[in-house]
Order: C-alpha cells, then sequence, then structure tokens
C-alpha cells in the first residue's frame, strides 16, 4: 500500500504526459470560412428532435435523417416549397408513354456531384440498379421505402413495379416500371430515392449493408456520402451531438445564403424551447402546441405546416361482430363531437375530416360532408341494429405523441365521453406506443382504437391504398367484411389510370364510397404540426411534408 | 490484498454472466420490440416478418442468447438498431460513457467536497444555527425532485440571466476537437482552452444537480459519525493527555469519522448512474442514463445490453475500490 501511494501520483503524471504527447488540435483555425457580410450570421442553428440515423438516405425511414439528408441530395423530381406537389429538380421534365410504363426524363446537363462526378443518364442508372439489387439483409429491413413503393427487389424481379433503367444519351434516363401507377413519379420526391455520385457509392461499397447481432452494420459510406445539393456534410459529432453542415460553393442552382447550418440534436421538446429562449439556437422542430401561444407572445414565428396526415378510430369487425354492421359504425361516428374535440385537444389549423386524407392529396373529394355530431341520431340506428348498451374495447397508446395526434389520452377522453353518451359501455385500454400497442392493433386485438398516417408523398395510394388496398393484411380487416375485396380491386384499378384527371375522378368516386358506403373505420381529423423560429431568421418555408429546406434561409444578428 | 481482488474479479464474472442472461431474457419478455420501434404506424405484417428474419428475432429465444453469448465472448454486442443504427454498441458505449463518467466525477467531488466539511463543522457546533440550518438544508437536498432542481437552475442560471448553458455538453459552433471524449481534459490537451471553459460551463448546473442528494447523504452521515466518535473513549483520553485539538481533530475523530462514510461515498457513486438518466435526459448531457432511456424507448437491444452490463461492472468496479480505500484508512481490514 505504501507503494501505491507513491507511486499513484507519478503514475497520474505519466498518463498525463502520454496523453498531452498524442493529442493534437485538429480544429480549423478560422480565416478561410466565408464571412457573410455585415449584419447576417453565417451559421443557422436548429434544434432537432432526434439523431439522424445514417447519411445515406436510401437506407433511412425517419424525418431527423431526411431533414439533414435534404439539405445534401436531391432526386430527379423535387417538391416545390411550402406544397406537396412535385416540380422539376435534376429532372427538367419528365414524359410517360401512352401506357404508363415507360417514363422518359430529362435531365440537367450542369449538374456535378461534390466528388466532381458528372450527373448525367447514366448516373442515373447506375443508381436505380443499385437502389433495385439489395442484398437479403438490406431488403429485409434497411431499403424500407424501396420495398414500400417499388414492392420487391431483383432478387424477386418479378414482383417489382420497377424494371429497367437505360440512358440513351447523356442527359436522357428512360425508366420502366411494371404497371401504370398513380406513385409514378411522385414517389421519385422521396428523399430515400436521391442521387449520389456512382464513383463514390462503388468506391465505398455501399450496398454492404451486413447483419451485426441483432442490428445492421453499415459501410463507411454512410457516415461520408457524396450527392449534389446545395450543403455538403461537414462533421457528426455523435458526443456532442451536432451535425454541421457547409455550403456547396460549386452548386448549379442559387448558392445557399448562409454558409453553415447546426443541427443540435435536443431531444426533450421542453428543453429545446428552453435553448430558444436562452438565444442558443435559432429555431427547433414539433413546438408542443400548447406552447404555440407562449412563443409567439415572445415574439418568435411559428410556421405550421399545412396538415398531411389523418387521424382515424379504426374499427375491427373480426374482433366486435356487432361492428360488422354499418349502421353501428356509423351511429358511433353520428356519436362522435368531433369540433369541439378538434377546437380544445388540437392546435390550430386542425380541421376536422371528411375522408381518409387531407384536401392537400390529389384525389380528394371536396364535396364529401363531414358526419355530424347527432347523438339522437347514433341512439337510434344502435337501436335500429339491436346494438343499444354494446361493449367496445377501445384502446389509446399511451408514451408518444405524433402529429396527427399531440396528447392522445385528451383525445381519446373526449372520443370516449361522446360514445358513453349514447350508451356505449367502453373498455378502455392502453398500452405503450411501442410497448404493446401497435403489435396489438396489429395482430388485431382491440375493437377500437386510435391510430393514423403521415403521408410521404402526394398520392391518393400513399393514404388509401396503404389502408385498404392490401387486402389479405390490413389494420381494418377488411378481408372479413363484404365490401373488402371489392375496395381492394378498385383501389388498385383506380391506380392504374394513367390519365391524371381520370384517376382522380375514380379516387374521389372511391373516397365517397369508403365513407358512405363502407365505412371501414372513422376518419376523425388532420393536425398540423409546426415548427418556430425566433424572429431573426428569414426566408424558412414549413412543408407539409416536412420537407423544408434551409439554403433559401438567412440569420440576422 | 491481492487474493481479494482476485476473488471480487472472479465474483464479478458471476455477476456478469447472470447478468446478461436476465437482462437478454427480460428485455424480449418486454412487450412492443425493435420491430415495432423501426417500423412505426408503417408496420404491415409483410414488412414486419421481413424484418424480424433479417434481424433473427425469429428464432427460439435459446438460440438467440447462444448466438448473443459467443459474440459477446469475442467483444462483438452487436450494432445499435435505433440510437445510432448502425454504430457498434460497444463502440457506442465508449463513446458515451466519459460524458457520464466527467459529469459523476464532478458531481461527486462537489458532493465530498462540500458534504464533509460541513458535516464536521456541524458536529462540532453541534446544536448551533448553522448545525440546524445544514440538516434543514440537506433535508430539502433529499426531497427535492432532481428533474425540478434541475429545472430551476436552468431557469435562473441559464434563461433569465443567461450566466450558463441551457444544454449540452459544449456550445455547436465551437468545432473542438475531441480525442478522449472528456471534454474538459480534450480541450486542455489539445490547448483548446476556450473549449475547456465553455465544457466546464455545460458541466457546472447539471453536477450540481446531480450532486444534491449524494452532498446531503454525504453530510448527514459525516455530522453523525462525527458526533458518535467525539463521544468516544480515546477522544477524552487525548484530551487528557494534552494532545494538541489540531492532532485530535485530525487523527482520532476525523479520521475514524470518515470510516463510514467511504462507505457511503462509495454506495453514492453507484448510485450516481441512476441519476445521472434523470439529470442527463434534463440537460440532455449524451452521457450513459440519456443513452440508456433512449435505449429502452426504442427497444435498442444491442446498446441496453451492453449498457446495463458495463454498468453493472462499474458498480462493483467502485464498490471493489472502495473496499481497498477502507483498507487504507481502516488497518483492521487489511490483516483479515
Amino acid at each position: 500500500m505504501k507503494f501505491a501511494r507513491k507511486a499513484a501520483p507519478a503514475a497520474v503524471a505519466a498518463l498525463a504526459l502520454t496523453l498531452t504527447a498524442c493529442a493534437q488540435s485538429d480544429r480549423d483555425t478560422g480565416g478561410d470560412t466565408a464571412k457573410s457580410g455585415g449584419d447576417v450570421k453565417d451559421t443557422i442553428t436548429f434544434g432537432a428532435a432526434g439523431a439522424p440515423e445514417l447519411f445515406d438516405p436510401f437506407y433511412a425511414t425517419d424525418g431527423e435523417t431526411f431533414r439533414v439528408t435534404r439539405q445534401m441530395m436531391e432526386g430527379l423530381v423535387g417538391i416545390k416549397a411550402g406544397t406537396a406537389e412535385i416540380e422539376p429538380e435534376l429532372a427538367k421534365s419528365w414524359e410517360p408513354s401512352a401506357d404508363g410504363k415507360t417514363w422518359t426524363f430529362k435531365l440537367r446537363d450542369d449538374v456535378k456531384f461534390w466528388d466532381g462526378e458528372p450527373f448525367n443518364g447514366e448516373a442515373v442508372c447506375y443508381n436505380m440498379e443499385r437502389m433495385f439489387d439489395q442484398n437479403e439483409v438490406a431488403a429485409g429491413g434497411p431499403a424500407g421505402y424501396w420495398a414500400d413503393v417499388m414492392g420487391a427487389f431483383k432478387s424477386d424481379a418479378a414482383n417489382a413495379l420497377y424494371q429497367s433503367c437505360t440512358a440513351p444519351d447523356p442527359t436522357t434516363a428512360v425508366i420502366k416500371i411494371s404497371r401504370s401507377t398513380s406513385k409514378f413519379p411522385t414517389a421519385l420526391s422521396l428523399d430515400s430515392f436521391s442521387m449520389q455520385s456512382p464513383k463514390a457509392l462503388k468506391e465505398g461499397d455501399a450496398n454492404n449493408v451486413t447483419k451485426q447481432g441483432e442490428g445492421f452494420g453499415y459501410p463507411a459510406y454512410s457516415k461520408n456520402p457524396v450527392g449534389t445539393g446545395p450543403y455538403k456534410l461537414d462533421k457528426y459529432d455523435e458526443a456532442n451531438k451536432t451535425v454541421t453542415l457547409v455550403r456547396n460553393d460549386d452548386y448549379w442552382g442559387e448558392k445557399a445564403k448562409t454558409a453553415k447550418i447546426v443541427f443540435k440534436i435536443i431531444p426533450d421538446e421542453s428543453t429545446r424551447r428552453q435553448e430558444l429562449e436562452a438565444g442558443s439556437i435559432d429555431g427547433y422542430d414539433l413546438p408542443n402546441p400548447a406552447d404555440w401561444k407562449g412563443l409567439k407572445e415572445a415574439g418568435n414565428d411559428v410556421l405550421v405546416r399545412p396538415a398531411f396526415n389523418i387521424l382515424y378510430l379504426g374499427l375491427n369487425p373480426e374482433k366486435n361482430p356487432k361492428l360488422k354492421d354499418l349502421k353501428v359504425r356509423q351511429a358511433l361516428y353520428y356519436a362522435l363531437n368531433r369540433d369541439q374535440m378538434v377546437k380544445t385537444q388540437l392546435p390550430e389549423g386542425a380541421t376536422v375530416a371528411t375522408q381518409f386524407m387531407p384536401d392537400t392529396v390529389s384525389g380528394y373529394n371536396k364535396d364529401l360532408k363531414p358526419y355530424a355530431y347527432d347523438p339522437d341520431k347514433a341512439k337510434s340506428l344502435l337501436k335500429e341494429a339491436g346494438a343499444e348498451g354494446m361493449t367496445l374495447t377501445f384502446a389509446y397508446p399511451s408514451a408518444v405523441s405524433r402529429p396527427y395526434m399531440p396528447d392522445p389520452q385528451k383525445i381519446y377522453e373526449a372520443l370516449r365521453g361522446d360514445l358513453e353518451a349514447v350508451g356505449i359501455k367502453v373498455n378502455v385500454v392502453t398500452k405503450p406506443w411501442n410497448g404493446g400497442y401497435l403489435d396489438t392493433v396489429d395482430n388485431g386485438g382491440f375493437d377500437a382504437w386510435l391510430l393514423g398516417w403521415t403521408g410521404d408523398y402526394d398520392s391518393p395510394d400513399n393514404f388509401i391504398g396503404t389502408f385498404f388496398a392490401n387486402l389479405k393484411a390490413n389494420d381494418f380487416h377488411t378481408s372479413a367484411t363484404s365490401y373488402g375485396a371489392q375496395l381492394s380491386k378498385d383501389l388498385q384499378a383506380a391506380d392504374a389510370i394513367v390519365d391524371e384527371n381520370e384517376r382522380s375522378a375514380a379516387y374521389q368516386k372511391l373516397n365517397q364510397q369508403i365513407m358512405e358506403e363502407y365505412l371501414p373505420g372513422l376518419a376523425i381529423s388532420h393536425s398540423p404540426p409546426a415548427l418556430v423560429v425566433s424572429k431573426k431568421v428569414k426566408g424558412l418555408v414549413a412543408s407539409p411534408l416536412t420537407a423544408e429546406e434551409f439554403s433559401t434561409v438567412t440569420v440576422t444578428k | 490484498m491481492l487474493r481479494f481482488i482476485i476473488r471480487r474479479m472472479i465474483q464479478m464474472v458471476g455477476v456478469v454472466v447472470v447478468l446478461s442472461l436476465l437482462v437478454f431474457l427480460w428485455l424480449r419478455s418486454l412487450p412492443g420490440g425493435t420491430v415495432s420501434a423501426i417500423l412505426g404506424e408503417k408496420a404491415t405484417p409483410e414488412r414486419r416478418a421481413a424484418l424480424e428474419k433479417a434481424l433473427g428475432l425469429d428464432q427460439p429465444i435459446y438460440v438467440q442468447y447462444w448466438q448473443f453469448a459467443k459474440r459477446a465472448l469475442h467483444g462483438d454486442f452487436g450494432a445499435s438498431t435505433k440510437v445510432l443504427p448502425g454504430t457498434d454498441a460497444f463502440d457506442l458505449f465508449m463513446q458515451r460513457f466519459p460524458a457520464t463518467i466527467e459529469l459523476s466525477i464532478v458531481a461527486i467531488i462537489l458532493a465530498v467536497g462540500l458534504g464533509i466539511p460541513l458535516g464536521y463543522m456541524a458536529a462540532r457546533r453541534h446544536n448551533s444555527l448553522f448545525d440546524n440550518g445544514s440538516i434543514v438544508a440537506s433535508l430539502v437536498g433529499v426531497a427535492v425532485p432532481v428533474f425540478f432542481l434541475a429545472f430551476l437552475l436552468k431557469y435562473y442560471f441559464a434563461i433569465k440571466l443567461h450566466w450558463l448553458p441551457v444544454s449540452g455538453r459544449q456550445s455547436a459552433g465551437l468545432g473542438a476537437t475531441h480525442t478522449t471524449g472528456f471534454f474538459v481534459l480534450d480541450g486542455l490537451l489539445t490547448r483548446e482552452y476556450d473549449a475547456a471553459w465553455d465544457a466546464i460551463k455545460h458541466l457546472i448546473l447539471p453536477s450540481l444537480a446531480l450532486a444534491t442528494i449524494p452532498f446531503a447523504v454525504i453530510f448527514r452521515i459525516t455530522r453523525a459519525s462525527v458526533l458518535e466518535v467525539l463521544d468516544e473513549d480515546y477522544v477524552r483520553t487525548a484530551e487528557s493527555k494534552g494532545l494538541t485539538s489540531r492532532v485530535i481533530r485530525g487523527r482520532h475523530v476525523l479520521h475514524n469519522a470518515l470510516l463510514p462514510v467511504v462507505t457511503t461515498i462509495g454506495l453514492q457513486t453507484g448510485g450516481l448512474l441512476v441519476g445521472a438518466i434523470l439529470t442527463e435526459r434534463v440537460f440532455n448531457f449524451g452521457g450513459i442514463g440519456d443513452t440508456v432511456a433512449q435505449a429502452f424507448e426504442q427497444r435498442d437491444y444491442g446498446v441496453l445490453q451492453v449498457c446495463i452490463l458495463m454498468a453493472a461492472i462499474t458498480f462493483v468496479v467502485v464498490n471493489l475500490l472502495v473496499d481497498i480505500a477502507y483498507a487504507v484508512i481502516d488497518p483492521r481490514v487489511r490483516t483479515r
């Protein structure tokens, strides 16, 4: 012990010396960073709600990753700021063949990837083939958006929507798909399908996803991707939870107005608010609707995104046979005082739903009226159906807040009160969102439940197609109903119509049928999420798809 | 001594093996799981089945554990699924652990540095105003929830007064170099003194919040223990022998009174890991506590397994160090 007492300080000193010897500052000493002139800051600091998962957007499925990659990567098809509509991005224009199966994209000829590689038809096809040709591990999970949109990968090419890509000349890419669908080319605006440098993809062995324990291992490329966008990745400081992007000075379009973006990852909502109040961030995502008023009064701008989501009350006729009767389902609908629920429980700008999609989606039926609040009608319908005093196991999730339901419990309490008022006995059930709730919904364990959906791109198929087109497996259990098969068939037929107007008309008719004849569930409301920025921030446009671009943003000092 | 240490090490291996099995089974018996965490409301039965297969979660549980144990013996704990997808879970732990150690060291220094002297002083001035005041203060320290205290500290010192940062470990735009993961040390080693100072400023509020409970406990134990020792015969003997009060206080009173305090410090240091979960969350500190909470919500099995096992090992090691310290202070233990 005597020895130890004397030796300890010496050991510490020796350790300190070794560490000093190997530690070297790798910080840029400044000077070369482009200083923006005068009264504008050269950095935007934005509070993100979560960490990006990785930087190759193809293997990502979450908004926090796309928020970052959207500033760095571009696709053939872009999204018009502030809307869900598509617009040209890396492709200048596109044209379908008469059968809607062959799409010819005319490409920009002035675009280069950051590594100097040209963007051209060959690069497009390299990217498409790269996305198509996934190994078994990647196909099982990480390549989620491709699986959703295209159905299958190269190993199962017969079942894939994507067929082939050819580049007859440098400014043309021809993509063939197996059937006409409303998803195309809109779905190409998804961040996952961004164009990346073929050379970098190849050298970084970008497709080499492996199984690593109970998780996936990604190649180094996913930490250092190469795109075409207005910003490049500078550094992801995982320990300090910050992602730094720097301006791409060779960008083909209008250069970014601010030299740097720092995304500071702050999962806790109230901490994000405090950081904004202290002035250490310029804005943040997903302010709690209860805070909107206070934030505005404190002089901030609350940018409300047009709602691109739906909250619904799901019904399972297999679990509770009383729900097989349309009259019972309608009675539940008439019992709900949704106007009041929307006014008291949802943020301003939220609306009562008339169908299973928001009005920003093509195929929306303007003529549909919401089911009115009419408890007397509800009671008489229940009586007609012989379901007076029926029991309903109605569930809501805890430990979660979604854009379409900021506070599930409060929404639930309002709806449950309405149901009980018409004599329905409600069995209250709640489970944690990721602690059994989603599983039970999938296994059909509740009679009725609250759930919703946020759209990925402007296509009716992304809403009602997702809900009802897959007859074998959908949460509404339409396979157990008399109309389920017909609805599924009609949805697939509508999706395949090439002419846009004709297709929109078909979907409008389907929306009407779903609401008036079938009523597989009760569409409740649309609720707008928001971002908040300080008064110093100019030029940020809120997007219904949460696809905000920061290249137009300036921050005054 | 050496035999004692070796015996404890062997015990530790046993603890880890049993714990790994328990953690493994417990995680998989929880409702929900990695698959719903990844897919959310986009889960269709087909996607769910494909993902379960890809992750190997469709295998019988004993097969899964066998695979896990085999890999773990080679130091491979698998990749994170949601906290930082694709990152090796052990690397993730090593990257986040310095934050917790940094925070805990500062907190325990605060707790010990204030708790022992104040406890000693309170005992010497038994029943004085200072004594009673300190007792009330320590009661408040134990009773006030950490998150509430954290909120108050943040509100006054960060938002109202702008003296200290609200959250995080270092200002975002600083571009500091990180080599060891201990930000203060990094700043000193790389001579980026502004970065070190910035990291220290970020440490003050969370460490104060984290230190309150251990401080209160250490204070009270010290006070009680000193009071007891002051009553002992050997102190009276020392006084009657005419020893100077300095020698009495130092060698007789404090030395002997510290024995139970050292045990307490050990237990409290282990307990800091628990306190860190709340404190790190509130201050967005990005350490193990924060990571465990996130991994639990998102059912990131790999990360949770590593973090819990390593936390257990840390706890055992801290206790071992305490026992060694005990032996240093108390010769009676050494001979045993």
